[in-house]
């Protein structure tokens, strides 16, 4: 029952609907189970796994995402570095965050272990929220607010890298986030986080 | 039988009829694809010598212009000018056929040519420093989208007159039988390029509307999801033409053979079905769609495109080892690869090609598209270590190895520097698996991509990488200029053969002719009773491994390594913090 051997350059006379040997239907049977695999994995990680990127989104006008976040930080600001206010919000506030060229708005400060609700967006541009150095990405999209909960799991220092091109001043683009642990360390102000001081240049 | 009498002349190697008009237009096509490639390689050097942090040549504004113009050049310029002669060439040549339209053509030639030269203008001066992604709100001249929808209208015209070119072929009756499966390929990648040139039109021209003013505003992930709808779908056009290359580089170098018809096909028919839903896997972890949506889209429904390429994966090696066998190279489980004409260029770059597309290209691509590991990938430099691996070593480096065969079959010359066309796609191959395994392990520790100072010298605080990401960079920067230096001896080899190559005239078979690639000095002919052997080869006595045992280990360790990159990539995301 085999074709005649040929070559995929020979138009192929009469009938190709031929059964394939054994060989090639226990590797298509293989391959199609891994697929299955492939795709059962999700569903399950938002079942039993931690992170996702599901969240709540919606539309949302990129000024009044910014006043919010304004008034946000107004509301629970502690104090500020390089000009843009430190914000500690109690445990599981909505947290508010807009990227804009070329800066995030403002500096978080979050206790570990406990839950927020992020929110997310952009004033202008799209940006990219890239966590470091935990390599967290998301896109940040002008024009919808993206809610995530997160849940900080250890004490650091961390910087928002700014990922998605938004205009010559992109690679300046770089924000913080202080995560505290239950000593309250390191502190927002903390000379030992590693800050770049530019006054001194 | 006969087929309408047309200008043509008998190819000495094939006995196929090669259209006088036909010829040109493929010849035109391949130039303007080589001139890309040049500039999209000179741009590829100053690019990889800029993110090579210890090196950092370009200042931002040239960094960021100059990336725009190699994603232009190289994805899309020298990419579809190639695919538009493959497309010329499967119609015609494969079929012994005329070419529907010739004069359609050479309109839309110019046609694409007229938008590409707008583009380049744009982007050179300045004037669309927009990335080849061109996300609004950012916002470039209009004649650079104009560019581009010039380029594309000229693209499906070509694509209409491939499919009418068909229907003459078939109804000329110039072969015998159904289509060969080369051609059936690159009629699925005809398909595809439909769909997708369709969806760039609806989000082009309201973006070009909205550039000059006439309308006000263009949804951000609205466009978003159009765009990588023409984005990422055209990258499917490229998979499905590779794979058409390959088959064809396969039965060409080695005399490879097809195992089942209705296997390929059907893997090929896969392609065309699920194509639509490419664009999710950019926008896993985009505000604008709900998980349902990512989940069902970035599978392909369940992954039916990924087995579809698993199952080439598993026919092509398959049919080159039965192609192998069946001429006597039997000994052993990997005599027929030891044994094969490594000389040969059109033969070693397409096993690279195949190689690194799967393991590397395949592997990555599959594990980043997962929903939730996307979070630790997206818009790292893990992205384009992983489509390094797959348009790049895989789609354009399949290209250079067929390059191998045009040179002597259509442009009639001998293949120039044919020292250094026999180590070509070596050089290529390592340059480009180095540059890519760089990216990846940079973007592993969250180096972005698309970033011009990863010291963040100017930024208001530091971001101290790990120390490794210095050494990671060098490597992708060493295979980066090793894969230009291969990229730039294609370029030479290309050029000097066909504006100053000597012709190829006739030899002997079975001599070996400097300047002409072994499939065509001695042709990989199958014997007079090759279907006994064959017969002989399937015995169901002798096991199921009886026929392609090399292949099944090789496909064995493919899916291991398939499974220990997949679930070592869930385990790095569970150390994260809590998302949901
Ligand atoms: C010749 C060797 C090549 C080298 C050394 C090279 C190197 C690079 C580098 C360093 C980047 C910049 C990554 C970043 O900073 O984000 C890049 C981006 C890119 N390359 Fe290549 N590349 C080569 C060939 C190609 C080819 C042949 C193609 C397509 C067929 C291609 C498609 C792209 C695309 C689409 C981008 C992304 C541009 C963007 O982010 O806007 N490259 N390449
Ligand atoms: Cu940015």
């Amino acid at each position: 029952m085999l074709t005649k051997v040929h070559t995929g350059l020979d138009p192929v006379p009469g009938v190709w609907w031929k059964p394939a040997h054994k060989a090639e239907k226990v590797w298509v049977a293989i391959a199609f189970a891994w697929c299955m695999v492939l795709f059962a994995m999700m569903p399950l990680w938002h079942w039993k796994g931690g992170q996702n990127p599901s969240g709540v989104r919606r539309r949302v006008d990129p000024q009044k995402f910014f006043a919010r976040t304004m008034e946000f930080a107004k509301q629970y600001k502690i104090g500020d570095d390089r000009g843009i206010p430190i914000v500690a919000p109690p445990v599981g506030a909505e947290v508010y965050l807009t990227g804009m060229t070329f800066q995030w708005y403002p500096i978080l400060q979050l206790q570990a272990g406990a839950k927020y609700k992020l929110h997310m967006s952009s004033l202008d541009m799209n940006h990219g929220f890239s966590l470091f150095p935990m390599n967290i990405n998301f896109q940040v999209v002008p024009g919808y607010d993206y809610a995530l909960d997160v849940t900080p799991t250890a004490a650091g220092d961390f910087r928002i890298i700014c990922n998605e091109f938004c205009g010559i001043g992109h690679h300046t683009m770089v924000g913080r986030v202080i995560v505290v642990d239950a000593s309250g360390k390191p502190v927002a102000d903390n000379a030992s986080a590693v800050v770049r001081d530019r006054e001194a240049k | 039988m006969s087929a309408a009498a047309f200008p043509h002349r008998v190819c000495p190697a094939t006995g196929l009829k090669v259209s006088t008009k036909a010829e040109s237009l493929i010849k035109v096509n391949a130039v303007v694809a080589v001139v890309s490639l040049l500039v999209g390689a000179i741009a590829a050097l100053l690019l990889v010598l800029t993110r090579w942090q210890a090196v950092h040549l370009l200042p931002a504004v040239w960094y960021y212009r100059i990336l725009g113009v190699h994603g232009m050049n190289m994805l899309i310029f020298f990419i579809i000018y190639f695919e538009m002669a493959v497309l010329w060439f499967a119609s015609t040549v494969l079929l012994n056929s005329r070419p529907a339209t010739p004069r359609l053509g050479w309109f839309s030639f110019f046609l694409m040519i007229a938008g590409s030269a707008l583009v380049e203008w744009a982007q050179w001066s300045g004037r669309a420093d927009v990335l080849f992604t061109s996300y609004p709100p950012l916002k470039a001249h209009p004649l650079f989208y104009l560019g581009i929808i010039l380029f594309a209208v000229g693209a499906l015209t070509v694509v209409g007159i491939f499919f009418a070119t068909l229907v003459i072929a078939k109804r000329e009756k110039t072969y015998e039988g159904s289509m060969p499966l080369v051609v059936y390929g690159a009629a699925t990648a005809a398909i595809i390029a439909v769909i997708t040139l369709l969806h760039g039109a609806l989000i082009y021209i309201p973006t070009f509307l909205w550039s000059l003013g006439l309308i006000k505003t263009v949804d951000p992930e609205v466009y978003r999801l159009f765009w990588w709808a023409l984005g990422h779908s055209s990258q499917q056009i490229n998979v499905a033409a590779m794979v058409s290359v390959w088959y064809l580089l396969s039965a060409l170098t080695i005399g490879g053979v097809v195992l089942n018809e209705k296997v390929s096909r059907s893997a090929f028919v896969l392609y065309v079905l699920f194509i639509s839903m490419a664009s999710a896997h950019h926008l896993l972890v985009d505000p604008g769609f709900s998980s349902a949506w990512k989940i069902v889209n970035t599978s392909y429904f369940m992954y039916m495109a990924v087995l579809a390429s698993m199952i080439h994966g598993f026919t092509v090696p398959a049919g080159m080892e039965l192609g192998m066998r069946l001429r006597g190279y039997t000994d052993g489980l990997f005599g027929w690869l030891r044994r094969a004409p490594w000389g040969d260029p059109g033969f070693s770059a397409m096993v690279f090609s195949i190689v690194v597309f799967g393991f590397v290209g395949g592997i990555t691509g599959v594990t980043l598209g997962t929903e939730q590991i996307n979070i630790i990938a997206h818009n790292t430099l893990r992205i384009p270590g992983h489509f390094h691996a797959t348009v790049v070593s895989g789609t354009a480096m399949a290209f250079m190895g067929v390059t191998y065969y045009v040179l002597p079959l259509i442009f009639q010359r001998k293949v120039a520097f044919w020292k250094l066309a026999k180590i070509q796609p070596y050089l290529f191959a390592l340059g480009m698996l180095l540059l890519s395994m760089g990216m990846t392990f940079a973007g592993s520790f969250g180096v972005p991509r698309r970033h011009w100072d990863i010291s963040f010298s100017q930024a208001p605080f530091d971001v101290p990488f790990n120390p490794a990401v210095d050494l990671v960079l060098a490597v992708m920067g060493i295979g980066g200029i090793l894969a230009v230096t291969g990229a730039l001896s294609f370029i030479a080899i290309a050029v000097k053969s066909v504006f100053f190559g000597e012709p190829v005239g006739t030899w002997q078979t079975g001599t070996d002719v400097v300047g002409i690639p072994q499939g065509l000095t001695r042709p990989p002919v199958h014997a007079a009773n090759v279907d006994e052997l064959n017969e002989k080869l399937h015995d169901p006595a002798r096991g199921i491994a009886a026929a392609t045992p090399g292949t099944l280990v090789l496909v064995g360790v493919f899916l291991v390594a398939f499974i220990v990159y997949y679930f070592t990539n869930w385990k790095l995301l569970s150390f994260l913090w809590r998302v949901g």
